[in-house]
């Protein structure tokens, strides 16, 4: 190869680099892009809906405009507070059973079985939930979406409350050992109270992710027009009532999808964003 | 850790004051035995609840649910085949616009980015993934696919419309629609295992290839992504997974019409959503062992792909990726 052959093959080379460094960064732009866009939508078509009423009202019939959606926004409060029930005491207990305790046996069926159950489509924990709690009560009710909920937050809670206390440095451990407080004891007021921010956090963020479910509450939650006195009865929840509206025919019942989409969206990126911020750095790896 | 706390008894025996009382640690262990073992007993009772509610479709329709392409109530026939088309044809188009995207964006935050946007850049994706499918699915009715309709599609169809693919009317509503949508849906999980992935590529890999004069982009594809070949993979297939389970999203905006055509413009259905259409409706005992057989269809494709995504996965050495996104 001639010396101009050379410099010719190495000023291709460089453009070569710096065309597909190009293109790496407009594919990480368009990547991030739909978050704006939908974000943008939201705020420009939806925020305008946002008022009083949207807060404080039941929706209307239809043909008549206005209402909100209150009852839907406590049953979403109400159906977290289910799920946590029965989510939370599982996965941070199994969670500590792995670090804590865990036979590499057991520890491997435990392990396997949560990445299994967190990739289970959501649908399919709506059919599990109607077919274990629906049809045995008779009926369409708060306990039915709850449990479905609580059931997905169990794997997401108990990976992030294993991974946070295999942080906590075993020096802590032997030390309250030596002191001579029983084992569970050690676990307990120090491994888990080390752990505690870590722990919290990932329980925030498994409710984040799960008050945006839908589908696992068409047939166990229903979705109700009216207030929920009993959590026997059917319940609405945000994400319930913006699919209804969504797809029905009616402008007023869109304008009010879109609002009610943007509290949603506001709701769980304000609880993402929080706890990110609350736990910068420190817990990036396990939780995200 | 284990050793060290294991160790830890006899040396408190040794003290013999009065005995420390054990039950305390007995109820707590058995507690947080029964609790993780909830976990499997969970992923079995799962399995076995949607085959107990199949059962009486499986027994009737026997393996011909699979390719049986009617699906009518009415008559009390039920054939699954639309659907699992559905679905397979919307995922492997998302796969096809997501996994390049995705691929290069993880490339980008750990090769190319400079250091002090690659933090705000992953806490951006971290977002994307929080929003949730319904969402998607409004966004995708009143704006995506308004926009589709008026410019893409017939643009697409000028250019390819030789292709049977790209034929026939254009209503919006579509396969490649519910394809578009969940291909944004897949971007950040597929995005987060690949950059998981190519950060476990030792800098002894890029450090030779550097040493022997390649340019960046040089190092990226012969030292880090040959290397993280195997990893991707399990990435890609990781999304795939999500992929064929996304319901709300694709229910909104597939056109639910149980049909298999060739065109992408054609309204299609998946197996999620004919679950979230029809499982209220179903008056008869058949009709709801027949959805109940879709949901085990659609476990079962998942788990398979999930398992298959953690082979690859562990095959990388020392990587976590799949745990790195909830």
């Amino acid at each position: 190869m001639s010396l101009d052959e050379t410099t010719r093959h190495h000023a291709w080379r460089k453009l070569k680099n710096h065309a597909l460094s190009g293109f790496c960064l407009v594919c990480a732009i368009l990547v991030v892009m739909p978050l704006g866009l939908v974000l943008f939508y939201l705020v420009k078509d939806g925020a305008g809906s946002l008022d009083w009423n949207f807060f404080t009202h039941l929706p209307q019939p239809v043909g008549e405009i206005g209402g909100g959606m209150a009852n839907a926004i406590v049953g979403t409060l109400e159906l977290l507070l289910l799920a946590s029930l029965v989510g939370v005491p599982i996965g941070v207990l199994g969670g500590v059973y792995l670090s804590e305790y865990g036979t590499e046996g057991v520890n491997w069926w435990v392990r396997f079985g949560a990445d299994i159950l967190n990739g289970v489509p959501s649908i399919v924990w709506g059919i599990v939930a109607y077919s274990l709690i629906v049809i045995p009560m008779k009926g369409f009710s708060a306990y039915a979406g709850g449990i479905a909920l609580g059931m997905m937050m169990i794997p997401l809670v108990l990976r992030t409350t294993e991974e946070v206390m295999l942080l906590v440095p075993n020096g802590y451990r032997e030390a309250a050992l030596a002191l001579g407080i029983p084992h569970w004891r050690m676990i307990v007021r120090i491994v888990m109270k080390t752990a505690r921010k870590g722990i919290v956090t990932g329980i925030l963020l498994a409710q984040a992710r799960i008050a945006g479910e839908t589908a696992p509450l068409l047939f166990t939650a229903f979705g109700n027009q009216f207030w929920n006195h009993n959590l026997h009865d059917p319940v609405s929840a945000l994400p319930l009532q913006i699919f209804v509206y969504a797809i029905s025919p009616y402008d007023d019942w869109h304008r009010q999808a879109r609002a009610g989409a943007l509290v949603l969206i506001t709701m769980i990126l304000v609880i993402n964003i929080g706890v990110r911020a609350l736990t910068q750095g420190k817990f990036a790896k396990s939780t995200g | 850790m284990t050793e060290a706390v294991a160790s830890q008894p006899q040396a408190l025996d040794a003290v013999r004051l009065a005995p420390p009382s054990r039950w305390g640690d007995r109820v707590f262990k058995w507690l947080t035995l029964t609790m993780a073992l909830a976990v499997v007993m969970l992923m079995i009772l799962v399995g076995w609840n949607l085959y107990l509610g199949s059962h009486l479709a499986i027994k009737k329709f026997g393996l011909h649910f699979l390719v049986n392409s009617t699906w009518d109530p009415v008559r009390e026939e039920y054939g699954a085949l639309p659907f699992i088309f559905g679905t397979f044809v919307s995922s492997l188009l998302a796969l096809i616009i997501a996994v390049p995207l995705s691929v290069a964006t993880a490339v980008y935050l750990t090769e190319l980015a400079p250091l002090r946007i690659r933090q705000p850049l992953v806490s951006l994706i971290e977002m994307l993934a929080a929003v949730p499918s319904v969402i998607f699915g409004l966004w995708g009715i009143f704006v995506l696919i308004p926009w589709l309709r008026a410019h893409i599609f017939p643009w697409l169809q000028k250019l390819f419309g030789f292709l049977p693919l790209f034929q026939g009317p254009i209503y919006g509503v579509s396969i490649l629609a519910a394809g578009i949508v969940i291909a944004i849906m897949i971007l950040p999980i597929i995005t987060a295992v690949s950059r998981e992935v190519l950060r476990s590529v030792p800098d002894l890999q890029r450090e030779a290839a550097y040493a022997l004069g390649a340019t960046r982009w040089e190092v990226t594809r012969i030292a880090v992504l040959s290397y993280a070949r195997r990893g991707l993979c399990g990435a890609v297939i990781l999304g795939l997974g999500r992929a064929l389970g996304e319901t709300m999203a694709v229910t909104m905006v597939i056109g639910n019409r149980p049909e298999i055509v060739a065109s992408l413009f054609a309204p299609g259905y998946s197996l999620a959503s004919v679950i979230a259409n029809e499982f209220t409706e179903a008056t008869t005992d058949m009709y709801l062992s027949a959805l109940f057989e879709i949901g085990l269809v659609l476990l079962g494709v998942t788990i398979v792909t999930n398992i298959l995504a953690q082979l690859f996965l562990q095959a990388m050495s020392g990587s976590k990726g799949a745990r790195a996104v909830q």
